[in-house]
Protein backbone atom coordinates (compact mmCIF):
# COMPACT_ATOMS: atom_id res chain seq x y z
CA UNK A 1 0.00 0.00 0.00
CA UNK A 2 2.80 2.18 0.94
CA UNK A 3 5.01 1.22 -2.23
CA UNK A 4 5.33 3.10 -4.97
CA UNK A 5 5.28 6.73 -2.61
CA UNK A 6 7.72 9.09 -4.65
CA UNK A 7 9.37 12.07 -2.38
CA UNK A 8 9.00 15.07 -4.34
CA UNK A 9 8.83 15.10 -8.04
CA UNK A 10 11.94 15.64 -8.99
CA UNK A 11 12.60 14.02 -13.01
CA UNK A 12 16.38 13.19 -12.91
CA UNK A 13 18.17 14.94 -16.26
CA UNK A 14 21.06 16.35 -17.62
CA UNK A 15 19.22 19.74 -19.53
CA UNK A 16 20.28 22.87 -18.99
CA UNK A 17 17.98 23.90 -16.41
CA UNK A 18 18.94 20.96 -14.64
CA UNK A 19 22.42 21.85 -14.18
CA UNK A 20 21.79 25.50 -12.83
CA UNK A 21 23.07 25.88 -9.47
CA UNK A 22 20.20 25.71 -7.29
CA UNK A 23 20.42 28.92 -5.82
CA UNK A 24 19.69 29.89 -9.49
CA UNK A 25 16.52 28.37 -9.86
CA UNK A 26 15.44 29.33 -6.06
CA UNK A 27 16.16 32.93 -7.07
CA UNK A 28 14.66 32.65 -10.55
CA UNK A 29 11.84 31.28 -9.12
CA UNK A 30 11.09 33.69 -6.62
CA UNK A 31 11.81 36.35 -9.33
CA UNK A 32 9.05 34.48 -11.97
CA UNK A 33 6.85 34.61 -9.40
CA UNK A 34 7.23 37.74 -8.49
CA UNK A 35 6.94 38.93 -12.30
CA UNK A 36 3.75 37.03 -12.03
CA UNK A 37 2.55 39.73 -9.73
CA UNK A 38 4.19 42.84 -11.84
CA UNK A 39 1.92 41.51 -14.86
CA UNK A 40 -1.39 43.30 -14.93
CA UNK A 41 -2.62 41.85 -18.45
CA UNK A 42 -3.14 38.88 -20.33
CA UNK A 43 -0.41 39.71 -22.86
CA UNK A 44 2.63 39.40 -20.26
CA UNK A 45 0.91 36.42 -18.59
CA UNK A 46 1.42 34.39 -22.48
CA UNK A 47 5.10 35.70 -22.28
CA UNK A 48 5.64 34.32 -19.02
CA UNK A 49 3.30 30.80 -20.02
CA UNK A 50 5.64 31.07 -23.30
CA UNK A 51 9.18 30.87 -21.25
CA UNK A 52 7.77 28.71 -18.44
CA UNK A 53 6.66 26.60 -21.69
CA UNK A 54 10.03 26.80 -23.32
CA UNK A 55 11.98 25.81 -20.05
CA UNK A 56 10.15 23.10 -19.41
CA UNK A 57 10.27 21.66 -22.98
CA UNK A 58 13.99 22.28 -23.12
CA UNK A 59 14.37 19.53 -20.09
CA UNK A 60 12.68 16.84 -21.70
CA UNK A 61 10.21 16.76 -18.69
CA UNK A 62 6.60 15.72 -20.15
CA UNK A 63 4.20 19.23 -20.00
CA UNK A 64 1.40 17.08 -18.36
CA UNK A 65 3.80 16.94 -15.41
CA UNK A 66 3.76 20.88 -15.02
CA UNK A 67 0.60 21.00 -14.39
CA UNK A 68 -0.16 17.88 -12.28
CA UNK A 69 0.49 20.18 -9.15
CA UNK A 70 -3.02 22.27 -10.03
CA UNK A 71 -5.08 19.42 -8.76
CA UNK A 72 -4.95 20.14 -5.39
CA UNK A 73 -5.72 23.95 -6.15
CA UNK A 74 -8.15 23.28 -8.68
CA UNK A 75 -11.05 23.92 -6.50
CA UNK A 76 -9.06 27.66 -5.19
CA UNK A 77 -8.98 28.53 -8.43
CA UNK A 78 -12.86 27.50 -9.80
CA UNK A 79 -13.73 29.37 -6.71
CA UNK A 80 -11.36 32.76 -7.41
CA UNK A 81 -12.60 32.34 -10.60
CA UNK A 82 -16.86 32.27 -9.28
CA UNK A 83 -16.16 34.59 -6.74
CA UNK A 84 -14.24 37.21 -9.30
CA UNK A 85 -17.28 36.82 -12.27
CA UNK A 86 -20.22 36.98 -9.76
CA UNK A 87 -18.87 39.56 -7.70
CA UNK A 88 -17.31 42.44 -9.45
CA UNK A 89 -19.20 45.07 -10.26
CA UNK A 90 -18.98 46.59 -13.79
CA UNK A 91 -20.84 48.27 -16.23
CA UNK A 92 -20.94 46.63 -19.43
CA UNK A 93 -23.54 43.84 -18.59
CA UNK A 94 -23.03 40.56 -20.48
CA UNK A 95 -25.75 38.27 -18.65
CA UNK A 96 -28.67 38.58 -16.35
CA UNK A 97 -30.55 36.41 -14.14
CA UNK A 98 -32.61 38.05 -11.79
CA UNK A 99 -30.41 39.78 -9.69
CA UNK A 100 -27.34 37.88 -10.67
CA UNK A 101 -25.18 39.60 -12.93
CA UNK A 102 -21.98 38.82 -15.41
CA UNK A 103 -20.21 42.18 -16.32
CA UNK A 104 -17.33 42.07 -18.54
CA UNK A 105 -15.19 43.63 -15.78
CA UNK A 106 -15.86 40.52 -13.96
CA UNK A 107 -15.25 38.13 -16.98
CA UNK A 108 -12.13 39.94 -17.29
CA UNK A 109 -10.93 39.48 -13.58
CA UNK A 110 -11.69 36.71 -13.00
CA UNK A 111 -9.91 35.26 -15.79
CA UNK A 112 -6.91 37.01 -14.51
CA UNK A 113 -6.91 35.95 -11.00
CA UNK A 114 -7.62 32.26 -12.40
CA UNK A 115 -4.48 32.51 -14.77
CA UNK A 116 -2.27 33.90 -12.08
CA UNK A 117 -2.99 31.61 -9.98
CA UNK A 118 -2.50 28.68 -12.81
CA UNK A 119 0.69 30.39 -13.57
CA UNK A 120 1.67 31.07 -9.75
CA UNK A 121 2.12 26.97 -9.38
CA UNK A 122 3.16 26.15 -12.63
CA UNK A 123 6.45 28.12 -12.67
CA UNK A 124 6.96 27.14 -9.09
CA UNK A 125 6.47 23.59 -10.25
CA UNK A 126 9.77 24.02 -12.56
CA UNK A 127 11.53 23.78 -9.70
CA UNK A 128 10.79 21.01 -8.17
CA UNK A 129 10.47 19.05 -11.12
CA UNK A 130 14.38 19.90 -12.41
CA UNK A 131 15.97 20.08 -8.67
CA UNK A 132 16.86 17.27 -6.49
CA UNK A 133 15.66 17.81 -2.61
CA UNK A 134 19.13 17.48 -2.24
CA UNK A 135 20.54 20.33 -4.39
CA UNK A 136 17.07 22.28 -2.75
CA UNK A 137 18.35 21.70 0.53
CA UNK A 138 22.24 22.51 -0.36
CA UNK A 139 20.76 25.53 -2.14
CA UNK A 140 18.69 27.06 0.77
CA UNK A 141 21.27 26.73 3.44
CA UNK A 142 23.93 28.62 1.01
CA UNK A 143 21.41 31.40 0.57
CA UNK A 144 20.43 31.37 4.22
CA UNK A 145 23.78 31.11 5.21
CA UNK A 146 24.55 34.96 5.47
CA UNK A 147 21.59 35.29 8.43
CA UNK A 148 23.50 32.94 10.95
CA UNK A 149 24.82 36.49 12.00
CA UNK A 150 21.50 37.16 13.30
CA UNK A 151 21.31 33.26 14.90
CA UNK A 152 19.18 32.05 12.59
CA UNK A 153 20.28 28.21 12.37
CA UNK A 154 20.52 27.65 8.42
CA UNK A 155 23.00 24.82 9.17
CA UNK A 156 20.64 22.86 11.74
CA UNK A 157 17.98 23.65 9.36
CA UNK A 158 19.29 22.22 6.20
CA UNK A 159 20.15 19.25 8.22
CA UNK A 160 17.03 18.46 9.53
CA UNK A 161 15.94 18.26 5.92
CA UNK A 162 18.54 15.94 4.57
CA UNK A 163 18.04 13.91 7.16
CA UNK A 164 14.56 13.76 7.42
CA UNK A 165 15.31 13.00 3.47
CA UNK A 166 17.32 10.41 3.89
CA UNK A 167 14.96 8.28 6.88
CA UNK A 168 11.47 8.35 4.88
CA UNK A 169 12.19 5.60 3.00
CA UNK A 170 13.64 3.88 5.83
CA UNK A 171 10.31 4.59 7.52
CA UNK A 172 8.37 3.81 4.75
CA UNK A 173 9.61 0.55 5.16
CA UNK A 174 8.94 -0.11 8.69
CA UNK A 175 5.13 1.24 8.24
CA UNK A 176 4.95 -1.23 5.43
CA UNK A 177 6.25 -4.00 7.65
CA UNK A 178 4.67 -3.05 10.93
CA UNK A 179 1.19 -2.84 8.63
CA UNK A 180 1.85 -6.19 7.59
CA UNK A 181 2.45 -7.51 11.39
CA UNK A 182 -0.55 -6.32 12.55
CA UNK A 183 -2.57 -7.76 9.56
CA UNK A 184 -1.15 -11.17 10.46
CA UNK A 185 -2.67 -10.20 13.79
CA UNK A 186 -6.11 -9.48 12.49
CA UNK A 187 -5.68 -5.53 12.49
CA UNK A 188 -8.35 -4.25 10.07
CA UNK A 189 -7.03 -1.00 8.24
CA UNK A 190 -9.53 -0.69 5.03
CA UNK A 191 -12.83 -0.94 5.95
CA UNK A 192 -15.19 0.99 8.10
CA UNK A 193 -16.08 4.87 8.34
CA UNK A 194 -13.13 7.31 8.74
CA UNK A 195 -13.04 7.34 12.58
CA UNK A 196 -12.58 3.67 12.72
CA UNK A 197 -10.00 3.74 10.10
CA UNK A 198 -8.46 6.82 11.87
CA UNK A 199 -8.53 4.28 15.10
CA UNK A 200 -7.06 1.61 13.27
CA UNK A 201 -3.92 3.37 12.54
CA UNK A 202 -2.84 3.94 16.42
CA UNK A 203 -1.40 0.20 16.58
CA UNK A 204 0.38 1.62 13.10
CA UNK A 205 1.47 4.67 14.86
CA UNK A 206 3.15 3.98 18.14
CA UNK A 207 5.32 1.46 17.38
CA UNK A 208 6.44 3.58 14.28
CA UNK A 209 6.95 6.24 16.70
CA UNK A 210 8.60 4.38 19.04
CA UNK A 211 11.23 3.32 15.98
CA UNK A 212 11.90 6.78 14.65
CA UNK A 213 12.86 7.83 18.46
CA UNK A 214 15.31 4.91 18.83
CA UNK A 215 16.71 5.46 15.20
CA UNK A 216 16.99 9.50 16.10
CA UNK A 217 18.94 7.93 19.43
CA UNK A 218 21.54 5.77 17.16
CA UNK A 219 21.93 8.14 14.32
CA UNK A 220 22.46 11.22 16.70
CA UNK A 221 25.39 8.55 18.45
CA UNK A 222 26.82 7.70 15.01
CA UNK A 223 27.13 11.39 13.62
CA UNK A 224 28.91 12.10 17.30
CA UNK A 225 31.54 9.25 16.25
CA UNK A 226 32.45 10.98 12.88
CA UNK A 227 33.05 14.30 14.87
CA UNK A 228 29.92 16.29 14.07
CA UNK A 229 29.63 19.35 16.03
CA UNK A 230 27.34 21.70 14.17
CA UNK A 231 28.01 23.74 11.41
CA UNK A 232 30.67 25.47 12.51
CA UNK A 233 34.08 25.13 10.79
CA UNK A 234 32.43 22.31 8.61
CA UNK A 235 33.59 22.33 4.86
CA UNK A 236 31.61 20.54 1.90
CA UNK A 237 32.70 18.16 -0.99
CA UNK A 238 30.12 19.90 -3.23
CA UNK A 239 30.77 22.96 -3.23
CA UNK A 240 28.16 25.37 -5.28
CA UNK A 241 29.07 27.39 -8.09
CA UNK A 242 27.93 29.47 -10.31
CA UNK A 243 28.56 29.16 -14.08
CA UNK A 244 28.01 30.74 -17.20
CA UNK A 245 25.30 29.19 -17.58
CA UNK A 246 23.94 31.10 -14.22
CA UNK A 247 24.57 34.01 -15.12
CA UNK A 248 22.42 33.27 -18.72
CA UNK A 249 19.59 31.99 -16.78
CA UNK A 250 19.89 35.24 -14.97
CA UNK A 251 19.70 37.37 -18.16
CA UNK A 252 16.84 35.23 -19.02
CA UNK A 253 13.92 36.11 -16.10
CA UNK A 254 15.85 39.78 -16.23
CA UNK A 255 14.79 40.16 -20.04
CA UNK A 256 11.13 38.60 -19.09
CA UNK A 257 10.52 41.11 -16.53
CA UNK A 258 11.65 44.19 -18.71
CA UNK A 259 9.40 42.68 -21.22
CA UNK A 260 6.27 42.37 -18.82
CA UNK A 261 7.17 45.24 -17.45
CA UNK A 262 7.16 47.14 -21.06
CA UNK A 263 3.52 45.64 -21.48
CA UNK A 264 2.35 46.86 -18.98
CA UNK A 265 3.77 50.42 -19.45
CA UNK A 266 1.89 50.07 -22.95
CA UNK A 267 -1.64 49.01 -21.56
CA UNK A 268 -1.18 45.78 -24.41
CA UNK A 269 -4.34 43.95 -23.47
CA UNK B 1 58.23 -5.06 20.14
CA UNK B 2 55.39 -3.43 21.51
CA UNK B 3 53.94 -0.79 20.14
CA UNK B 4 50.43 -0.50 22.08
CA UNK B 5 47.94 1.88 20.34
CA UNK B 6 45.13 1.14 23.28
CA UNK B 7 46.09 0.96 26.92
CA UNK B 8 43.42 0.60 29.80
CA UNK B 9 43.90 1.09 32.79
CA UNK B 10 41.34 -0.08 35.71
CA UNK B 11 38.81 1.89 33.25
CA UNK B 12 35.56 1.67 35.28
CA UNK B 13 32.23 3.27 33.32
CA UNK B 14 28.84 3.64 35.14
CA UNK B 15 25.74 5.21 33.63
CA UNK B 16 24.26 7.72 35.91
CA UNK B 17 21.06 6.18 37.62
CA UNK B 18 22.93 2.82 36.76
CA UNK B 19 23.00 0.37 40.12
CA UNK B 20 26.29 -1.10 38.89
CA UNK B 21 28.92 0.32 36.69
CA UNK B 22 28.61 -1.38 33.25
CA UNK B 23 32.90 -1.72 32.49
CA UNK B 24 34.42 -2.30 35.78
CA UNK B 25 38.69 -2.49 36.60
CA UNK B 26 39.15 -3.70 32.83
CA UNK B 27 42.94 -3.56 32.06
CA UNK B 28 44.09 -4.14 28.60
CA UNK B 29 46.70 -3.29 25.79
CA UNK B 30 46.01 -3.71 22.09
CA UNK B 31 48.72 -3.73 19.57
CA UNK B 32 49.02 -1.62 16.83
CA UNK B 33 48.05 -3.61 14.02
CA UNK B 34 46.00 -6.36 16.26
CA UNK B 35 42.73 -7.92 15.32
CA UNK B 36 41.07 -8.70 18.44
CA UNK B 37 37.97 -9.82 19.20
CA UNK B 38 35.73 -9.15 21.51
CA UNK B 39 32.51 -11.81 22.66
CA UNK B 40 29.69 -11.52 25.63
CA UNK B 41 26.68 -11.78 25.91
CA UNK B 42 24.10 -9.10 25.96
CA UNK B 43 24.90 -6.40 29.38
CA UNK B 44 28.35 -7.67 29.53
CA UNK B 45 29.70 -4.08 28.80
CA UNK B 46 31.10 -4.44 25.32
CA UNK B 47 29.32 -2.38 23.59
CA UNK B 48 29.76 0.48 26.48
CA UNK B 49 33.70 -0.48 26.58
CA UNK B 50 33.27 0.25 22.13
CA UNK B 51 32.17 3.83 23.37
CA UNK B 52 34.56 3.98 25.82
CA UNK B 53 36.78 3.45 23.52
CA UNK B 54 36.06 6.10 20.68
CA UNK B 55 35.10 8.96 23.27
CA UNK B 56 31.65 8.74 22.75
CA UNK B 57 31.89 8.09 26.83
CA UNK B 58 34.82 9.08 28.89
CA UNK B 59 35.52 6.59 31.61
CA UNK B 60 33.90 6.85 35.13
CA UNK B 61 37.21 5.68 37.07
CA UNK B 62 40.84 4.42 35.37
CA UNK B 63 43.02 6.07 32.55
CA UNK B 64 42.08 4.83 28.80
CA UNK B 65 44.70 5.81 26.27
CA UNK B 66 43.66 5.15 22.49
CA UNK B 67 46.45 6.29 19.81
CA UNK B 68 48.48 7.67 22.66
CA UNK B 69 45.95 10.38 23.72
CA UNK B 70 43.36 10.37 27.12
CA UNK B 71 40.50 12.14 26.31
CA UNK B 72 40.01 14.64 28.66
CA UNK B 73 39.31 17.83 26.64
CA UNK B 74 36.61 18.71 23.96
CA UNK B 75 39.05 18.59 21.41
CA UNK B 76 41.05 15.62 22.36
CA UNK B 77 37.77 13.34 22.40
CA UNK B 78 37.12 15.07 18.57
CA UNK B 79 41.08 14.01 17.70
CA UNK B 80 40.11 10.41 19.46
CA UNK B 81 36.98 9.69 17.47
CA UNK B 82 38.97 10.67 14.04
CA UNK B 83 41.80 8.23 14.88
CA UNK B 84 39.54 5.37 15.79
CA UNK B 85 36.67 5.21 13.69
CA UNK B 86 33.36 3.18 14.60
CA UNK B 87 31.27 0.78 12.71
CA UNK B 88 27.63 0.36 14.36
CA UNK B 89 25.22 -2.62 14.47
CA UNK B 90 22.51 -1.32 12.41
CA UNK B 91 23.54 -0.47 9.09
CA UNK B 92 20.05 1.52 8.46
CA UNK B 93 20.90 4.09 11.57
CA UNK B 94 24.27 5.44 11.22
CA UNK B 95 24.15 6.27 7.45
CA UNK B 96 22.96 10.37 7.58
CA UNK B 97 23.15 11.29 3.73
CA UNK B 98 20.96 10.95 1.18
CA UNK B 99 23.60 9.69 -1.42
CA UNK B 100 26.64 6.96 -1.22
CA UNK B 101 29.52 9.60 -1.63
CA UNK B 102 27.96 12.30 0.38
CA UNK B 103 27.32 9.54 3.42
CA UNK B 104 31.34 9.10 2.98
CA UNK B 105 32.32 12.86 2.78
CA UNK B 106 29.93 13.26 6.10
CA UNK B 107 33.37 12.50 8.63
CA UNK B 108 35.80 14.81 6.86
CA UNK B 109 33.60 17.30 6.24
CA UNK B 110 32.42 17.68 9.56
CA UNK B 111 36.53 17.50 10.53
CA UNK B 112 36.92 20.98 8.09
CA UNK B 113 39.30 19.56 5.00
CA UNK B 114 39.61 21.03 2.01
CA UNK B 115 36.79 20.15 -0.64
CA UNK B 116 39.19 18.32 -3.05
CA UNK B 117 40.90 16.42 -0.39
CA UNK B 118 37.76 15.31 0.44
CA UNK B 119 36.90 14.38 -3.24
CA UNK B 120 40.21 12.32 -3.34
CA UNK B 121 39.89 10.71 -0.18
CA UNK B 122 35.87 9.72 -0.63
CA UNK B 123 36.71 7.89 -3.99
CA UNK B 124 39.34 6.22 -2.37
CA UNK B 125 37.81 4.63 0.52
CA UNK B 126 34.80 3.77 -1.67
CA UNK B 127 37.18 1.71 -4.15
CA UNK B 128 38.81 0.49 -0.90
CA UNK B 129 35.40 -1.64 0.06
CA UNK B 130 34.61 -2.14 -3.50
CA UNK B 131 31.52 0.45 -3.66
CA UNK B 132 32.96 2.78 -5.97
CA UNK B 133 30.13 1.91 -8.70
CA UNK B 134 27.32 2.97 -5.63
CA UNK B 135 28.96 6.09 -5.53
CA UNK B 136 26.11 7.73 -6.94
CA UNK B 137 22.99 5.53 -5.20
CA UNK B 138 20.81 6.51 -2.46
CA UNK B 139 21.64 3.91 0.49
CA UNK B 140 17.94 2.75 0.71
CA UNK B 141 18.53 0.99 -2.41
CA UNK B 142 21.50 -0.89 -0.90
CA UNK B 143 21.70 -4.57 0.46
CA UNK B 144 22.49 -4.56 4.27
CA UNK B 145 25.86 -5.37 3.83
CA UNK B 146 26.23 -2.79 1.49
CA UNK B 147 24.87 -0.37 3.97
CA UNK B 148 27.97 -1.45 6.78
CA UNK B 149 30.44 -1.25 3.52
CA UNK B 150 29.61 2.57 2.94
CA UNK B 151 29.79 2.89 6.88
CA UNK B 152 33.28 0.93 6.76
CA UNK B 153 34.19 4.12 3.89
CA UNK B 154 33.04 6.88 5.95
CA UNK B 155 35.16 5.76 8.78
CA UNK B 156 38.16 5.04 6.49
CA UNK B 157 38.32 8.56 4.32
CA UNK B 158 38.70 10.01 7.88
CA UNK B 159 42.26 7.94 8.16
CA UNK B 160 41.67 6.46 11.35
CA UNK B 161 44.89 3.76 13.05
CA UNK B 162 41.43 1.53 15.20
CA UNK B 163 38.39 0.93 13.74
CA UNK B 164 35.74 -0.55 16.12
CA UNK B 165 33.00 -2.75 14.72
CA UNK B 166 30.43 -3.17 17.24
CA UNK B 167 28.31 -5.61 16.24
CA UNK B 168 27.97 -4.86 12.71
CA UNK B 169 27.29 -8.16 10.99
CA UNK B 170 24.82 -8.74 13.84
CA UNK B 171 22.02 -7.77 11.41
CA UNK B 172 22.65 -8.89 8.34
CA UNK B 173 22.71 -12.17 6.24
CA UNK B 174 25.28 -14.50 5.96
CA UNK B 175 26.56 -13.00 2.52
CA UNK B 176 26.76 -9.61 4.00
CA UNK B 177 28.30 -10.89 6.92
CA UNK B 178 31.36 -12.32 5.01
CA UNK B 179 31.75 -9.49 3.41
CA UNK B 180 32.35 -7.02 6.27
CA UNK B 181 33.99 -9.28 8.28
CA UNK B 182 36.93 -10.24 5.14
CA UNK B 183 36.67 -6.46 4.59
CA UNK B 184 37.71 -5.86 8.44
CA UNK B 185 39.95 -8.73 8.07
CA UNK B 186 41.22 -7.30 4.78
CA UNK B 187 41.80 -3.67 6.23
CA UNK B 188 43.92 -5.03 9.13
CA UNK B 189 46.16 -7.15 6.91
CA UNK B 190 47.14 -4.35 4.03
CA UNK B 191 46.75 -1.25 5.67
CA UNK B 192 47.31 -2.23 9.23
CA UNK B 193 44.73 -0.56 10.89
CA UNK B 194 43.90 -1.88 14.11
CA UNK B 195 40.41 -3.74 14.28
CA UNK B 196 38.72 -4.12 17.42
CA UNK B 197 35.44 -6.78 16.71
CA UNK B 198 33.01 -7.45 18.78
CA UNK B 199 30.66 -9.90 18.23
CA UNK B 200 28.59 -12.68 19.21
CA UNK B 201 29.00 -15.06 16.51
CA UNK B 202 31.89 -17.92 17.43
CA UNK B 203 33.55 -18.52 13.96
CA UNK B 204 34.74 -14.84 13.57
CA UNK B 205 35.62 -14.33 16.71
CA UNK B 206 37.83 -17.77 16.27
CA UNK B 207 39.66 -15.87 13.20
CA UNK B 208 40.98 -12.91 15.61
CA UNK B 209 43.90 -12.71 16.89
CA UNK B 210 42.91 -12.35 20.05
CA UNK B 211 39.89 -12.98 22.42
CA UNK B 212 39.13 -11.54 24.85
CA UNK B 213 35.77 -12.94 26.77
CA UNK B 214 33.77 -10.13 28.72
CA UNK B 215 31.08 -10.87 31.51
CA UNK B 216 29.28 -8.67 33.87
CA UNK B 217 31.31 -5.44 32.87
CA UNK B 218 35.03 -7.38 32.97
CA UNK B 219 37.61 -9.21 31.78
CA UNK B 220 36.46 -13.14 32.24
CA UNK B 221 39.01 -14.70 30.04
CA UNK B 222 41.68 -13.10 27.54
CA UNK B 223 44.32 -14.91 24.89
CA UNK B 224 44.50 -16.37 21.74
CA UNK B 225 40.91 -17.75 20.36
CA UNK B 226 42.09 -21.50 20.75
CA UNK B 227 43.49 -20.93 24.02
CA UNK B 228 40.54 -19.44 25.11
CA UNK B 229 37.91 -21.76 23.04
CA UNK B 230 39.80 -24.72 25.05
CA UNK B 231 37.85 -23.65 27.84
CA UNK B 232 34.99 -24.90 26.86
CA UNK B 233 33.05 -25.48 30.35
CA UNK B 234 34.08 -21.68 31.38
CA UNK B 235 32.87 -20.72 28.57
CA UNK B 236 29.50 -22.18 28.30
CA UNK B 237 29.53 -20.79 31.94
CA UNK B 238 29.61 -17.81 30.84
CA UNK B 239 26.51 -17.94 28.82
CA UNK B 240 28.55 -18.42 25.28
CA UNK B 241 28.58 -20.70 22.89
CA UNK B 242 31.36 -22.59 21.46
CA UNK B 243 32.29 -23.57 17.82
CA UNK B 244 30.77 -26.94 17.18
CA UNK B 245 33.90 -28.59 16.38
CA UNK B 246 35.54 -27.83 19.73
CA UNK B 247 31.56 -29.02 21.41
CA UNK B 248 32.61 -31.67 19.44
CA UNK B 249 36.23 -32.50 20.47
CA UNK B 250 35.57 -32.11 24.12
CA UNK B 251 32.74 -34.95 24.22
CA UNK B 252 35.43 -37.11 21.89
CA UNK B 253 37.80 -36.08 24.75
CA UNK B 254 35.33 -37.16 26.95
CA UNK B 255 34.61 -40.34 25.79
CA UNK B 256 38.83 -41.90 25.70
CA UNK B 257 39.13 -40.15 21.95
CA UNK B 258 42.60 -39.11 22.63
CA UNK B 259 42.42 -35.39 20.52
CA UNK B 260 45.01 -32.88 20.34
CA UNK B 261 44.12 -29.10 22.44
CA UNK B 262 42.78 -26.36 19.81
CA UNK B 263 40.74 -28.02 17.37
CA UNK B 264 38.21 -25.51 15.79
CA UNK B 265 37.11 -25.95 12.29
CA UNK B 266 36.01 -28.99 10.64
CA UNK B 267 38.66 -29.07 8.48
CA UNK B 268 40.99 -29.74 11.16
CA UNK B 269 38.87 -31.71 13.13
CA UNK B 270 38.83 -33.82 9.87
CA UNK B 271 42.60 -34.06 9.64
CA UNK B 272 42.90 -34.85 13.05
CA UNK B 273 40.45 -37.93 13.34
CA UNK B 274 42.21 -39.23 9.89
CA UNK B 275 45.02 -39.85 12.17
CA UNK B 276 43.91 -41.60 15.10
CA UNK B 277 44.84 -45.36 14.70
Amino acid sequence: MLKGVTIGQFFPGDSLIHRLDPRTKLLATIALIAIVFVSQGFAGFLLIAAFVLACCASTGIHLKFLFRGLKPILFIVLFTFALNLFFQSGTTVLLQLGPVKITAEGLRMASFMAVRLILLVVSSQLLTLTTSPIALTDGLESLFRPLEVVKFPAHEIAMMMSIALRFIPTLMDEADKIMKAQKARGADFETGNLLQRAKAMVPLLVPLFVGAFRRAEELALAMDARCYRGGAGRTRMHQLRFKGIDALAALAVLALLAAVIALNAFHVW
Amino acid sequence: MSNPIIEAHNVCFQYEDAAAPAVKDVSLTVEAGEFVAILGRNGSGKSTFAKLLNALLLPTGGTLRVNGLEARTEDDCYEVRRSCGMVFQNPDNQIVATIVEEDCAFGLENLGTPPEEIRRRVDEALLDVGMAEQAGASPSMLSGGQKQRVAVAGVLAMRPRIIVFDESTAMLDPVGRRDVFELARRLNREEGITIVWITHFMEEAALADRLLVMDRGRVALAGAPREVFAQVDRIMKLGLDVPEMMKLAARLRRAGVKLPEGIMTVDEMAVELCRLK
